[in-house]
């Protein structure tokens, strides 16, 4: 279970997210919704331990663990997963040597021996096919030359690799067409289950179709301003989110 | 004599004794020593006011001269050779020197690869050779005191000549193991005929703890339409004071290309001293320096680009961690009449630690209207969003570092054609990796 309590958080002076309560069952499918610029990615990237950002109250509890105290690296470990909004290109270093490298970081941290090189291919090349990626991009540089969707199906693959316990998914359906968003969603439905839990960070009501959440919570002026089941989903693709900026101006 | 009442520090009147003392001893013809030294002791060791020292002073970093090795005995050289690790692996004709001497018993001549000829240059000196008359062919190099220094003292190497596909590598390892500190000249030239090919390995190792002084030059004459892989190692030990010299002269319609890898020394300084003497030649000419502790490295190089419609590339990729300092400077010369040359020379350093430093001076002298020439340099550190990225799936920091600097060597290294090397250079920064706090 994530429990955030009153996370204030800032980066060069500027409050992002103000006293942010969130909470998510194991086995729960969250959805965040809320216009540009609200915080969502702040949230994700606050949650996975990026050091730009100045926590200044509140905490993150996941599993009883206090992630705020803990290096990216112990947040993955302890089951903390965020696909990226913008997953970054790394020149030079292989596909494969980071999945292995990370494979192997993940297995280290729960006591497992490494994996063996054919058991790794093995592993990876079967979580490539269900996800429709081509053998010849995980011979490239690690998303270098990528297309838009290629980038965040890579992103899925390492969830489906790594077996987090808290997925964070940003705006991963962005720049995928229909049928990407279809086995991206398949992916990611396959790896529901009862003790992982996801928080879906979307615009649209479509990703909702395919990965159908069990709460829907809105952010705006970061901080959760309404939660509700999937139909407050339905709700703001009808009505836009002007509600919830006028509740905050107000 | 008259350079004497110059010579200031201890080092110089040390190497002033040592010459007096060695030359008769050394082979051959002791006049054109006498020459050499006699530059070199015009202006004696170079300090930071001289240009091309600026940023390594050898007047203070070399406070004294060690004394020059003696032939080591046939155990300690093939002691020595059974320690020596660099490259030691891979397949190839071994060409050992030991303490600045040609380690003959380790070569078979009776068996050499097709297209091989080897020379002993103590020998050939003491007899007057006919290749002698091609030594020393690059005038950078002669103006050079550190290479000067070498034609002072060198005591042996070896001259090889390549005729043909030559496809065993060529391996010159230059081993210096002694308790004491010694200094060392080897020198060694390669002659390689019209239209050769060859892979010349070249690794340098010290003893750990002792503070070594080699002084190793390697020069190559490259005809017409031949094709060069060069890669250097330096594994020196953890004290040695190891300077070098790399001087080639290569024809028309050649490829040439060449990396050298820093990973040893407490001081090096690497200078190459590259001319395109033909047309339509290309070269790359790529370092990979690693550096750590209080090292310094040094790497130097000039590309004359002496003909018309020549490429060359030059990356130098260099990480600098703890209080280390690096230094690079690159020149590319281009002469009025060098039309449609293309060169490029890039250095990029990464610092890992706030006491790090890069010296970085790449310059062009153009002195031709029809050219495309351009360098660059950079230095930075880490890219904290890839290290956050690597992080979040679970990759410890300093495993998430080694990924990105093995990225940035590897630019450098990728161009290493043959595999078994290729990976041994890779293992190479795997180990200084490692062994990184
Ligand atoms: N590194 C940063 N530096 C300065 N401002 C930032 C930075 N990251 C985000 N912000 C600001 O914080 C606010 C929230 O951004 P973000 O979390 O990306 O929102 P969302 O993902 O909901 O669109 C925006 O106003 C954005 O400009
Ligand atoms: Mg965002």
């Amino acid at each position: 279970m994530l429990e955030i309590k009153n996370l204030v958080v800032q980066i060069e002076d500027k409050r992002i997210l103000n006293g942010l309560n969130l909470t998510v069952n194991n086995g729960e499918v969250a959805a965040i919704m809320g216009p540009n610029g609200s915080g969502k990615s702040t949230l994700s990237y606050v949650i996975a331990g990026k050091e730009d950002y100045e926590v200044l109250d509140g905490e993150i509890i996941l599993d009883g663990q206090n992630l705020l105290e803990m290096e990216p690296d112990q947040r993955a470990a302890a089951g903390v997963f965020l696909a990226f909004q913008y997953p970054l290109e790394i020149p030079g270093v292989a596909s494969m040597t980071f999945l292995k490298a990370a494979m192997n970081a993940q297995r280290k941290s729960r006591g497992q021996d490494e994996l063996s090189t054919p058991d790794f291919i093995k592993r990876v090349n079967a979580a490539a096919a269900k996800l429709e990626i081509p053998k010849d991009m995980l011979k490239r540089a690690l998303n270098v030359g990528f297309s838009g969707g290629e980038k965040k199906r890579m992103e899925i693959l390492q969830m489906a690799l790594l077996e987090p316990t808290f997925c964070i998914l940003d705006e991963t359906d962005s720049g995928l067409d229909i049928d990407a968003l279809r086995i991206v969603s398949e992916g990611v439905n396959a790896l529901r289950s009862p003790d992982r839990s996801f928080l879906v960070i979307t615009h649209y009501q479509r990703l909702l179709n395919h990965i159908v959440p069990d709460t829907v919570h809105v952010m705006s002026a970061g901080r959760v301003v309404k939660s509700g089941g999937k139909e407050l989903a339905l709700e703001l693709e009808a009505n836009g989110y002007a509600d919830y900026r006028e509740s905050e101006a107000a | 004599m008259a350079g004497v009442t110059l010579m200031k520090t201890p080092a110089e009147t040390g190497l002033v004794q040592a010459f007096e003392t060695v030359k008769a001893t050394l082979p051959g013809d002791v006049e054109s020593r006498a020459q050499a030294f006699e530059l070199f002791e015009r202006n004696g060791l170079p300090h930071r006011r001289v240009e091309e020292f600026k940023y390594t002073d050898l007047r203070a970093l070399m406070r004294e001269v060690a004394p020059f090795a003696k032939v080591p005995s046939a155990d300690e050289a093939k002691t020595a050779l059974r320690d020596a690790k660099a490259l030691a692996e891979i397949n190839a004709l071994q060409v050992p020197f030991v303490n600045g001497h040609f380690v003959r018993d380790a070569v078979d001549f009776k068996n050499l690869p097709e297209g091989v000829e080897i020379v002993p240059l103590a020998e050939a000196l003491a007899s007057g050779h006919d290749w002698l008359t091609r030594l020393s062919p690059v005038e950078w190099a002669r103006q050079n005191p550190v290479y000067q220094l070498n034609s002072s003292f060198m005591a042996d190497g070896v001259m090889i000549r390549i005729v043909g596909q030559v496809t065993t590598p060529v391996h010159l390892r230059f081993v210096t193991s002694s308790a004491s500190a010694v200094a060392t000249a080897t020198r060694v030239l390669v002659l390689i005929e019209d239209g050769a090919s060859v892979k010349l390995l070249e690794t340098h190792e010290s003893t750990n703890g002792v503070s070594h002084q080699p002084n190793d030059v390697v020069e190559l004459i490259a005809g017409d339409q031949t094709n060069v892989h060069h890669v250097r190692v330096n594994a020196e030990g953890d004290q040695a004071l190891a300077l070098s010299t790399f001087a080639v002269k290569i024809g028309a319609e050649a490829s040439f290309n060449s990396i050298n890898v820093v990973a040893g020394s407490a001081t090096s300084r690497h200078q190459v001293f590259a001319i395109l003497n033909g047309e339509n030649t290309k070269a790359q000419i790529n370092g990979a320096t690693m550096l750590k502790g209080r090292q310094h490295g040094d790497s130097t190089l000039v590309v004359e680009h002496a003909a018309p419609h020549c490429e060359s590339r030059e990356l130098f990729k260099t990480v600098v961690d703890n209080e280390a300092t690096g230094v690079f400077q690159g020149k590319i010369i281009v002469p009025h009449h060098a039309q449609k040359t293309d060169g490029r020379m890039m250095s990029a350093a990464l610092l890992l630690a706030d006491g790090a430093a890069m010296n970085n001076k790449p310059e062009l002298e153009i002195f031709a209207d029809d050219v495309q020439c351009a360098h660059g340099a950079t230095c930075g550190q880490l890219d904290e969003d890839l290290l956050f990225y690597l992080m979040a799936r679970g990759i410890p920091k300093k495993e998430a570092e080694s990924l990105l600097i093995q990225a940035f060597l590897g630019e450098a290294i990728e161009f290493v054609d043959n595999e078994d090397v290729r990976e041994a250079l890779v293992h190479t920064v795997e180990e200084w990796l490692k062994a990184r706090t």
